[in-house]
């Protein structure tokens, strides 16, 4: 594939360099849980090594380890921990001070990470002070030409910038920028493009990948088995602790032996998924049911909504037929969910309709309006959020029955079945959303979509905030419920792969308008618009994954490889 | 693998989790006598409150008379006994009209625009630029002493924190993802309101009203104290410490023991108050940190 760079595979490593990290039978136990059960790693100069795993398989704990920061409830054994040649093991807190000095951490959320009371500059000057790396009289200077060297346009005047006015992008940069302020000799990065767009996370990852050139050693940690494939040269596979595979990169993807790695690459959407089940093994032992389109249930004519003096949707149409999915794609700030909100009627078009079953929401008031409302329900990107926080799952449930005119003596009843038709277990019923877990509390929310019997569903970056296997069973869970019922989806998503694995249609937004729009096989293989281009480029997958999809996505294959 | 992790476990959780629960039940305990007290004093003395024996005055404390006596001879813990239902009953309805008061306020002011916001919110800034004491001498001056009259002066510098919090609420629920999701569901307006809106606005207010309680009744024994409150004969905590100080030098009792239980009560509601927030506030996921 030509979107792949080749970058891992051409700086070469020299096997005589000496780690910078080596860590061997590493174990990390909080009270009574095991976070890290003996894992052995090293990493050399100009080599990055990449962590894959889903959340609480250890991996942040693992790369805590290497600052001393694992905090003060957590024990930790290990035989050998050598950082920058010394052993780390009985080290004090004056010895990881200094030790962290030679080392640089980009976290992932650069927002929380960096002081919001202070310039940027500031932040990335503070090291270059404390550890006297450059004379005094030039920190400032210095400061600048770090930001310029991670790309941020306009250093000077950024460099005076506070985090909030800059955006996701710039932010990791600046966090990046701090990171490697000291030259360190060991970066580590903990899901450093989790939180951005397409086109920000591939220059990102050249940054990155520009240190590790520049023979950086680079731990990085992700959960994203495609961006981490862009850059790593080593890839350990981690699950309850402890890595269940190891090995070069194009090993790992091309030919994963362990069942769990061949299930993380199965579960990537794409285009080779498209009319197959991500999730292993699979919710039913047929290809998904063939859905059939219906009459057109969703349009929209010339959206149209200003907030202030900006233009967050401009000029929209299009529509939506039953048993039909219709992805919207574009990188945050698009005007995505404005849209969302336009056709569930939440906030008023300043010009255009959005119609309902051919009823505009404007024609529509009080009673008449909310029985509309039945007709199409949202699936939030943050479930927990949408809950009153004072309700139980009964009494969500309950109320979204209310709105279907579920008579009270059947509720319960009709409620159970609403779980056990997204796949959770009756239980589930009496228990509080925020001691359910990310993929349940998505259940829940569409099980409560589905409630008052939609025709429509809008899903707004349903899976975003999801483990790459929890996401595989949500989005197989919507795909199942749209054959069932003869559902529309209208598709929210910044994720290339989820829209191309869930859409029978595409539209590329930018700046609130429709760049390009169509079949998803012609908006994926011919795009026109250079916006879509751009967006393609940037996907971040190799030829490796992609192979491996090809072999990982014949159920017969996953089958005899998991039992 | 040569490795293991055999070291014995510390065992934190039974113990060290314990006492704070049982500071929180002792605590709740007081209160629950306190509030007893209120409502049936009988049960925990025979005397009479106002009842003076001259002959036995400026006694100290002893089997017949456990708190002492006063000056003209009234016994003193009967008039402690007595003095919760007075003290109780300025501090719960001085923060009980500053709640209802604060809250109307909050509602119009949050959800009615922004020139009934901003008439409301300048008012409670000017109310609340002014010291507490000096507005509640002010108001007490003008109306005269009295137990309602230091109801009211304690409401008027309670309402405007009420007001401001409860405008928020209802600003930040206004706006939350769960309303949002309430309407695109198809409820109607009226219960989004009421089974939404109201109840997530009530509890931090609940919260604060009960910790509240116990500033009202440091302020009305205050006001009692410098003689602007309940007036002397009555047995009230604050009037009762007054009338303790130029003894206190001969007979400490008769100021102390008031006081202890001004503390006494104070520190009980604000303990159990404390115990309610982490309660409640703990059902809210939000203050949970559901990232980690």
């Amino acid at each position: 594939m030509t979107g792949h760079d080749g970058l891992a595979s051409e700086a070469g490593i020299d096997a005589a360099d000496d780690p910078v990290a080596e860590v061997k039978d590493l174990f990390v136990t909080f009270r009574t849980v095991a976070a890290v059960r003996g894992v052995s790693f090293t990493v050399r100069r100009g080599e990055c090594v990449a962590i894959v795993g889903e959340s609480g398989s250890g991996k942040s704990v693992t790369a805590r380890t290497l600052f001393g920061l694992t905090g003060d409830g957590a024990r930790v054994d290990t035989t050998v921990l050598r950082i920058c040649g010394q052993d780390a093991r009985t080290f004090g807190e004056r010895q990881w001070r200094a030790v962290r000095a030679r080392l640089g951490y980009v976290l992932q959320d650069a927002l929380v990470s960096l002081d919001p009371l202070r310039p940027v500059g500031k932040e990335i000057a503070e090291p270059l002070r404390l550890h006297g790396m450059v004379p005094r009289a030039q920190v400032a200077a210095r400061t600048v030409e770090l930001l310029r060297e991670v790309g941020v346009p306009e250093p000077d005047a950024r460099a005076a910038q506070y985090p909030h006015q800059l955006s996701g992008g710039l932010r990791q940069r600046a966090l990046i920028a701090s990171a490697i302020a000291c030259d360190p000799e060991l970066l580590v990065a903990d899901e450093p493009t989790t939180a951005l767009d397409v086109s920000v996370q591939a220059q990102i990852l050249r940054l990155l990948d520009e240190r590790r050139r520049a023979r950086t050693a680079m731990l990085l940690i992700c959960h994203d088995l495609a961006v981490v494939a862009r850059i790593a040269d080593r890839l350990l596979v981690m699950k309850d602790g402890r890595f269940v595979e190891e090995g070069p990169t194009e090993r790992v993807l091309g030919a994963p032996s362990h069942p769990y790695t061949q299930a993380l690459l199965t579960a990537i959407p794409g285009r080779r998924t498209r009319g197959v089940w991500l999730s292993v093994p699979p919710p039913s032992a047929g290809p998904p049911a063939a859905r059939r389109e219906g009459k057109v249930v969703l349009e929209a004519r010339g959206l149209v909504k200003r907030f202030g003096a900006r233009l967050a949707v401009d000029g929209v149409s299009f529509h939506l037929r039953e048993g039909q999915t219709l992805g919207l794609v574009g990188e945050s700030g698009s005007g995505k969910t404005t849209i969302a909100r336009l056709v569930l009627g939440l906030v008023a078009p300043d010009r255009g309709a959005a119609l309902i079953d051919g009823t505009s929401w404007t024609e529509l008031r009080g009673r008449r309006r909310r029985d509309v409302r039945r007709h199409i329900q949202l699936v939030p990107q943050d479930p927990l959020s949408s809950f009153d926080p004072r309700s139980d799952v009964r009494r969500i449930l309950y109320e979204a029955l209310l709105v279907g005119g579920v008579p009270r003596a059947r509720r319960r009843d009709r409620a159970l079945e609403l779980l056990e038709q997204v796949g959770l277990d009756t239980a589930v019923l009496n228990r509080h959303p925020a001691r359910l877990s990310g993929g349940q509390r998505q259940r829940v929310a569409i099980a409560r979509a589905l409630a008052p019997g939609p025709r429509v569903l809008v899903c707004d970056e349903p899976v975003s905030a999801l483990d790459v296997s929890v996401q595989a069973q949500v989005l197989d869970l919507l795909v199942r419920l749209q054959a069932e019922n003869g559902l529309a989806y209208l598709f929210i998503s910044h994720h290339l792969g989820v829209i191309h694995h869930m859409s029978d249609h595409v539209m590329v937004l930018k700046d609130g308008r429709v760049v390009e729009s169509g079949e998803v096989g012609r908006i994926f293989t011919a795009p026109r618009a250079d916006h879509t281009r751009e967006l393609l480029a940037a996907i971040p997958t190799t030829h490796v994954a992609a192979d491996a999809h090809v072999l990982g996505h014949d159920p017969s294959f996953t089958k005899e490889a998991t039992s | 693998m040569t490795h293991a992790i055999d070291t014995p476990r510390r065992r934190i959780a039974g113990a060290a989790l314990s006492r704070p629960r049982l500071g929180r039940w002792c605590a709740a305990l007081v209160l629950a006598l306190i509030v007893l007290t209120a409502i049936a004093p009988g049960l925990f003395t025979s005397g009479v409150p106002h009842e003076a024996d001259p002959l036995a005055a400026l006694r100290a404390p002893s089997g017949a008379h456990p708190f002492g006596t006063d000056a003209i001879g009234r016994d003193v813990f009967t008039r402690v006994v007595y003095g919760a239902r007075h003290s109780l009953v300025a501090a719960v309805g001085a923060t009980v009209l500053a709640v209802t008061a604060g809250t109307l306020l909050g509602l119009v002011a949050g959800l009615a625009g922004r020139i009934a916001d901003e008439i409301i919110m300048r008012l409670a800034d000017i109310t609340l630029s002014l010291p507490t004491l000096l507005l509640a001498l002010l108001v007490l001056t003008i109306t005269g002493p009295g137990t309602l009259n230091s109801i009211y002066a304690i409401a008027l510098y309670t309402a405007p924190g009420y007001a401001r919090l409860v405008r928020v609420q209802s600003m930040v629920i206004r706006r939350s993802g769960y309303v949002e999701a309430a309407t695109a569901l198809g409820l109607t307006r009226a219960r989004i309101v009421v089974r939404h809106i109201v109840p997530n606005a009530f509890i931090p207010l609940l919260v604060l009203a009960t910790i509240e309680v116990g500033t009202a009744l440091v302020a009305s024994s205050s006001l009692s104290f410098l003689g602007l409150g309940a007036r002397p004969p009555a047995p009230e905590w604050g009037a009762m410490l007054a009338g303790g100080r130029d003894y206190f030098s001969v007979a400490w009792w008769i100021a102390v023991f008031p006081g202890a239980a001004i503390t006494l009560t104070v520190l009980s509601i604000t303990v159990v108050g404390g115990a309610l927030q982490r309660r409640l506030e703990g059902l809210d996921p939000s203050g949970g940190g559901r990232n980690r």
